[in-house]
């Protein structure tokens, strides 16, 4: 009897300590509600980890952290692997980035190259008002934010002739990227816009459902592309060019000139050059995503 | 010349179409045709998508159309009803909503391109390239809700009933279309394919009609002839 009694505290005991480890040891603070045409926008902070969270109550994970103590540096592994791009146009002088999110992505890029001219493309005027009030992002006479759609933003670009160096896609709507701005049509008309040693850096997630498809269209379009992915992240980042792709010595060479640069921001860009990969590890034979086809008509393959 | 006589008496006693189409028959098309209206609609935010973007002002734009369209269409409607209303007139609106829905297919980019390029603001361009695309299909479409009204209706007693069961049915037949081109339609085919498949639907109501009141009128010619004859 009194064993049994002690066996059944000394459970509670373990199963108390369980929980107690189990509990944040600072507690998260939401800071901003915002429900947009779009989207709900929380602000949430952990000690001084701040974070810009959508749809919180579908479980939607973080799209951008800050360290408010230390700004510069980069918290994600998605937003560390953009920078991979440098790697084959180290220099760019006008960038497109389509999708703000906290506005991290451009506040290093505007850092890193104070004359390079950024455009930043956002759907949602209160995501950039968000950025600009809780995430540290300013505009300046070089880095601007349009609030437009990127299809339109892109089309316009190209009928008016403008070309960018460095492209960044990074638009991701209630659940994944927006299904026009993942058709042949859509990333033509990127082509359109890019000069002739243009890099083109989109993010997509490895586990989409869309996989095969995305990478049988942008192979389509664009040709090999580097494939880039990481053990420590989701993401997949299709990286690739109007030219044929480098050689993975002059990668290398480049990361070696360039890892000194990135270090305050956390980017591991030595880690890089190894995992370019342009192997093929996608379903060749499935459909080319077009504007007459585009991915809600593969939610029957689920 | 027996014949040409009946045939000038007939038609001076009554108007030429003058055989009423089943209840049943006017309420199916009916049903297709609000079938059809949403089914284009739904498609419609995702043939501006490459133009004006996935907005929500797309959608506002595209629904503001339809509803301007079809409330100019009822009013055209109810008017032509008044005048000798006949099925032939209710199979042309069926008909030719079916070729003006055409362009929608053949002819968006070629509409949407000059309308993206003069005007920069993405809601305006939806707005217009709505106009330009939906504005004739649909009000046609919703002329043919008055106008089966007036078809159905032999009383005035019995006008309020008629209405409430045909707009019941068209509106019935508007969640269908909605839901089965937002569920279904769209993952089963290409938009320009739901697209065709409409029009052609469409065609079918307006023959069907047609087809009807052919056999109805020759009934009724078969019926009369051997009373003049006795």
């Amino acid at each position: 009897m009194k064993n049994k009694l002690r066996r059944l505290l000394g459970c509670a005991l373990i199963g108390g300590v369980t929980a107690l480890l189990q509990l944040p040891l600072i507690a998260a603070e939401t800071i901003h509600e915002e429900k947009s045409l779009y989207r709900d926008i929380n602000v949430v902070q952990t000690g001084s980890r701040r974070c810009l969270i959508f749809n919180v109550h579908r479980g939607d994970r973080n799209q951008t952290c800050v360290d408010v103590n230390n700004r510069d540096e980069l918290i994600f592994s998605y937003t560390k692997m953009s920078f991979a791009g440098l790697l084959m146009n180290p220099e760019p002088k006008k960038i497109l980035i389509a999708g703000l999110g906290g506005g991290t992505l451009p506040l290093a890029f505007n850092d890193l190259f104070p004359d390079a001219q950024i455009d930043v493309v956002e759907v949602d005027q209160a995501v950039v008002n968000v950025a600009k009030q809780f995430f540290f992002f300013e505009e300046n006479e070089n880095m601007m934010v349009a609030v437009n759609d990127a299809r339109v933003f892109v089309k316009r670009a190209g009928i008016l002739g403008e070309k960018y160096d460095f492209i960044i896609l990074d638009a991701f709507g209630g659940d994944y990227i927006p299904e026009h701005l993942l058709t042949q049509e859509f990333l033509e008309e990127v082509k359109q816009i890019m000069t002739e040693d243009a890099v083109l850096v989109a993010n997509t997630f490895s586990t989409s459902r869309f996989y095969d498809h995305e990478s049988v269209t942008y192979q389509r379009v664009f040709g090999e592309f580097f494939n880039f992915k990481l053990p420590s992240s989701g993401n997949r980042m299709i990286i690739t060019q109007l030219n044929p792709l480098p050689p993975r010595g002059s990668l290398i060479t480049r990361a070696q000139a360039l890892a000194p640069s990135l270090e305050k921001y956390g980017v591991p860009l030595l880690e890089y050059p190894n995992r370019l990969s342009t192997r093929v590890d996608w379903d060749m034979s499935r459909r080319v995503l077009t504007d007459q086809y585009a991915p809600a008509n593969l939610l029957q393959d689920d | 010349m027996v014949l040409l006589r009946l045939a000038i008496i007939r038609r001076l006693a009554k108007p030429v179409n003058s055989v009423s189409l089943p209840k049943i028959v006017v309420i199916s098309v009916a049903f297709v045709s609000g079938f059809s209206i949403m089914t284009i609609e739904m498609l419609g935010a995702r043939i501006m998508a490459p133009y004006f973007g996935g907005s929500i002002s797309v959608w506002g734009s595209l629904i503001t159309v339809f509803m301007l369209a079809l409330s100019v269409g009822y009013l055209i409607g109810g008017r032509l009803s008044t005048r000798n209303p006949n099925p032939k007139t209710f199979a042309l609106f069926f008909i030719s909503a079916a070729i003006f829905s055409i362009p929608i297919i053949v002819f968006a980019d070629a509409i949407m391109r000059p309308i993206f390029l003069a005007i920069e603001d993405p809601r305006y361009g939806s707005l217009f390239a709505s106009i330009f695309l939906y504005f004739i299909p649909t009000s046609i479409l919703g002329m043919i809700s008055p106008y089966s009204v007036r078809l159905m209706v032999d009383s005035h007693e019995h006008s309020g009933h008629m209405a409430g069961q045909l707009f019941f049915v068209s509106t019935i037949g508007s969640a269908g279309g909605t839901l089965a081109t937002s569920f279904y339609f769209v993952l089963w085919f290409d938009v320009n394919q739901i697209l065709w498949g409409a029009v052609a639907v469409l065609l079918l109501a307006g023959s069907l009609i047609l087809f009807i009141n052919f056999l109805l009128q020759k009934n009724a010619a078969a019926s009369k002839v051997p009373a003049y004859e006795k």
